[in-house]
């Protein structure tokens, strides 16, 4: 047997957790572009530094984004990685699918890229590592005709994404999967034109549990809650209790207001206390459940670090009902992007520009009124401002 | 030509029958095992579910293997979540154990649910990224390789995230992760002024700078850095590959803790710097998965039943998980960016 080429991503392959280094060398013995990743990767584990020039403008007829180029500086040592661009497809909602689509996925990326990929990227789009610029139209075409689209790249809406909500959750308060197929959908053209300051991020998730990260790792956060009280079935709570469950230890001592009583034989809620944070719920998950006046708590402003810090969202709406075709949601959308469109700096994310003007131009842009839900305290510094009506 | 924005296949075509006729009727769930669970409707039907670990970065041979397996077992019916596991969704229970045979058998592990580790959320990195400080999929894989047993057990406290961002612009948005492993920069980046007045738009890189240290230099048609000014954020080198921040000598990894997004008990909380540096050591990285363990390890002794990582340290105070994690606290340590105020103490109450 030939001598490996890579000792170091060798190394890889050893230990229980699967190995990405073994699905590239699958994909290596057809696909001269998987070979050449291979050689380059091994380079970079030798040399410490990545080798993916700065993508240029690569895209396919009618769409900004969605394309990221991608070119290595080491082209004369891996010619088949020369262009080595990512494709991002819009997933379907929570990530569910048939096998058949996911093998159509595969039957076209096999003609056309290295046959790798991502399931998923973070923002939640289908990741299709590497093709070359004269396939992107061709497979753009094909990946249409089987009912797939682009997702979002570039200074536009990003693939909006959602947890897997009322088809697999009973904590879900809102039908994230419909909400989040039905903003996709009606906002097409901000997801493929980019014509923003930078990104925008939606993220849906069905409850406060927020699986899908959408307080951190969106610019607007809808999550899930309701407002009248948690539902207790008496019976069952005593059940868990009966079966040996600490309900003293892991549920009333871990409530953060201390709305949760236990006096042996009923569990007591004292509702307006209760801020529905989902530890009791998420505990026992037999005997309480959500109230049944749901709706969605949004929040604004959510990103990591880069550029004035990294920011979790910020409440603007405590409590909106979420009914399709989600007609409020969209006109608060739609006000935000135009504040925001018209405001915003190159490069500046929805949260940054809220930080440099102030909320209280943000709130009065998009028609929100100022109330304690939106802070966790108000200002102890006495240098606000009058707007001009305010005073003589 | 093909037609655009037709938007993303329609979820409801990907359902099994047994969630489309309980859609929004479920009424309670049960882990069974690790990496199992089945879901109960208000009708009394049955979902169960197998989560599946997957390495991320996978072949569309893989995923034809996974396809087989879910025709086999589960009509045809599979999901991802969203930290990139695969879940088997099962209407027929009998078909739990074949379908762990042969996943297992695959090399492919069951686990991921309640107290547990579940897989990393991770970027890039060198494998297909073009501002890494260091590699994603490596050390994810080195770290999962020495944390396996709490993949597939569910013997944590509470629940463990792990999420890894080769670099600063955190696509991996590891921001709020319990345990967060952050590439970094550590030296102001080098300017080709010959490329960069040829390739870059000075207006926008000397705007892309958060802390304004970089200015014009006119005589050159380029920029300058003012070096003590800078803390290798790499946005510059993101809007302009002339100004070079890769630096294989001085690029490394930063850990930081105790973050979480769920609304759970606590409030949604970012990860603070716990490792200002540890060195790039690909293949395996042994400095940071031994740290990563010790830290996993030092919690999973010492939290109540249910407590996050954060919600551990804030209780018993950062200054005793400095001394229990024995790390040193360092300048590093105490913030100096927009917001640092906001962390520093204003009591006399504190911890020896």
């Amino acid at each position: 047997m030939a001598e490996s080429k890579t000792p170091l991503l060798d190394q890889l392959e050893t230990g229980p957790w699967p190995s990405f280094v073994t699905e590239i060398k699958r994909m290596a013995p057809t696909k001269p572009t998987a070979q050449d990743l291979l050689g380059q990767l091994e380079v970079s584990y030798e040399e410490k530094k990545g080798h993916w020039k700065h993508g240029g403008i690569v895209g396919v007829m009618g769409y900004g984004g969605g394309v990221i180029g991608r070119y290595t500086d080491l082209p004369e040592q891996f010619p088949n990685v020369a262009e080595f661009h990512t494709v991002r497809l819009n997933q379907p909602s929570g990530w569910f699918y048939t096998t058949e689509a996911l093998r159509t996925v595969c039957d076209i990326w096999e003609k056309y890229g290295s046959g790798l990929t991502n399931l998923h990227g973070s923002t939640g789009d289908i990741v299709l590592l590497g093709t070359k610029t004269e396939y992107l139209q061709t497979l753009f075409d094909e990946y249409s005709d089987k009912g797939f689209d682009l997702g979002g790249s570039g200074s536009d809406l990003r693939t909006p994404s959602c947890c897997c909500g009322m088809a697999r959750c009973e904590f879900a308060c809102i039908d994230a999967m419909d909400i989040c197929h039905n903003l996709t959908n009606e906002y097409q053209d901000e997801l493929h034109r980019p014509m923003w300051p930078y990104k925008f991020k939606i993220k849906i998730a069905g409850c406060p549990n927020d699986c899908v990260a959408s307080i951190a790792r969106s610019d607007f956060s809808i999550q899930g809650t309701w407002r009248d009280e948690l539902r207790i079935d008496q019976e069952a709570v005593r059940e868990y209790v009966n079966n040996g469950f600490d309900i003293q230890e892991l549920v009333i001592d871990r409530c953060p207001t201390g709305c949760l009583e236990w006096d042996g034989n009923e569990l007591k809620l004292d509702a307006p206390e209760c801020v529905r944070c989902m530890h009791c719920i998420n505990k026992m998950p037999k005997a309480l459940r959500p109230g049944l006046d749901k709706g969605a708590t949004i929040l604004i402003g959510g990103k990591a670090t880069i550029l004035q810090s990294a920011f979790l969202g910020w409440v603007i709406v405590p409590f909106m009902k979420m009914e399709a075709p989600y007609q409020e949601v969209k006109d608060l959308l739609e006000k935000i992007w135009e504040w925001w469109d018209e405001e915003g700096k190159v490069r500046e994310r929805v949260g940054e520009t809220i930080c440099r003007l102030g909320m209280r131009h943000f709130l009065r842009a998009v028609d929100l009124e100022p109330i304690p839900q939106m802070v966790y305290r108000p200002r102890a510094n006495p240098y606000f401002f009058w707007w001009p009506e305010e005073v003589k | 030509m093909a037609k655009t924005d037709i938007g993303p296949p329609y979820y409801g075509d990907m359902l099994p029958p047994i969630i489309k006729e309980n859609y929004g009727k479920w009424k309670y769930h049960e882990i069974l095992k690790p990496g199992v669970l089945v879901h109960v409707s208000e009708s009394g039907a049955e979902l169960y579910t197998v989560r599946v670990g997957s390495p991320r970065l996978i072949s569309i041979y893989f995923i034809r293997d996974i396809c087989e397996i879910a025709d086999k077992y589960c009509d045809g019916y599979l999901r991802f979540t969203s930290r990139n596991n695969i879940e088997f969704l099962l209407s027929n229970k009998d078909n739990i154990e074949p379908l762990i045979a042969e996943v297992k058998a695959k090399g492919l592990p069951v686990g991921g649910t309640g107290n547990s580790i579940t897989n990393m959320v991770h970027t890039q990195g060198w494998v297909h990224c073009h501002t890494p400080a260091t590699d994603a999929s490596g050390i994810v894989k080195a770290v999962m390789d020495e944390l396996f047993e709490y993949f597939e057990t569910m013997k944590l406290p509470a629940k463990m995230r792990i999420s890894l961002a080769c670099c600063l612009n955190m696509c991996g948005a590891v921001h709020c992760s319990d345990i967060a492993i952050l590439g970094i920069h550590r030296k102001a980046p080098v300017i080709n002024h010959e490329n960069l007045k040829n390739f870059c738009e000075i207006p926008t890189v000397i705007a892309s700078c958060p802390t304004a240290a970089i200015r014009p230099n006119p005589k050159l048609k380029s920029v300058e850095i003012k070096e003590e000014r800078c803390m290798y954020c790499g946005n510059c080198y993101t809007m302009c590959p002339s100004i070079q921040i890769i630096d294989p000598e001085n690029d490394a990894i930063s850990i930081w803790v105790g973050g979480k997004v769920s609304n759970a008990r606590s409030t949604p909380m970012f990860s603070r710097l716990a490792i200002p540096y540890l060195p790039n050591n690909p293949p395996r990285w042994p400095e940071v998965v031994d740290a990563v363990k010790k830290l996993v390890e030092l919690w999973a002794a010492n939290a109540k039943q249910g407590e996050r990582m954060g919600e551990w340290i804030e209780r018993i105070g950062w200054e005793k998980f400095f001394q229990l994690a024995e790390l040193p606290f360092t300048d590093k340590h105490i913030d100096d960016f927009t917001y640092a105020v906001t962390t520093f103490r204003s009591t006399t109450q504190f911890k020896w």
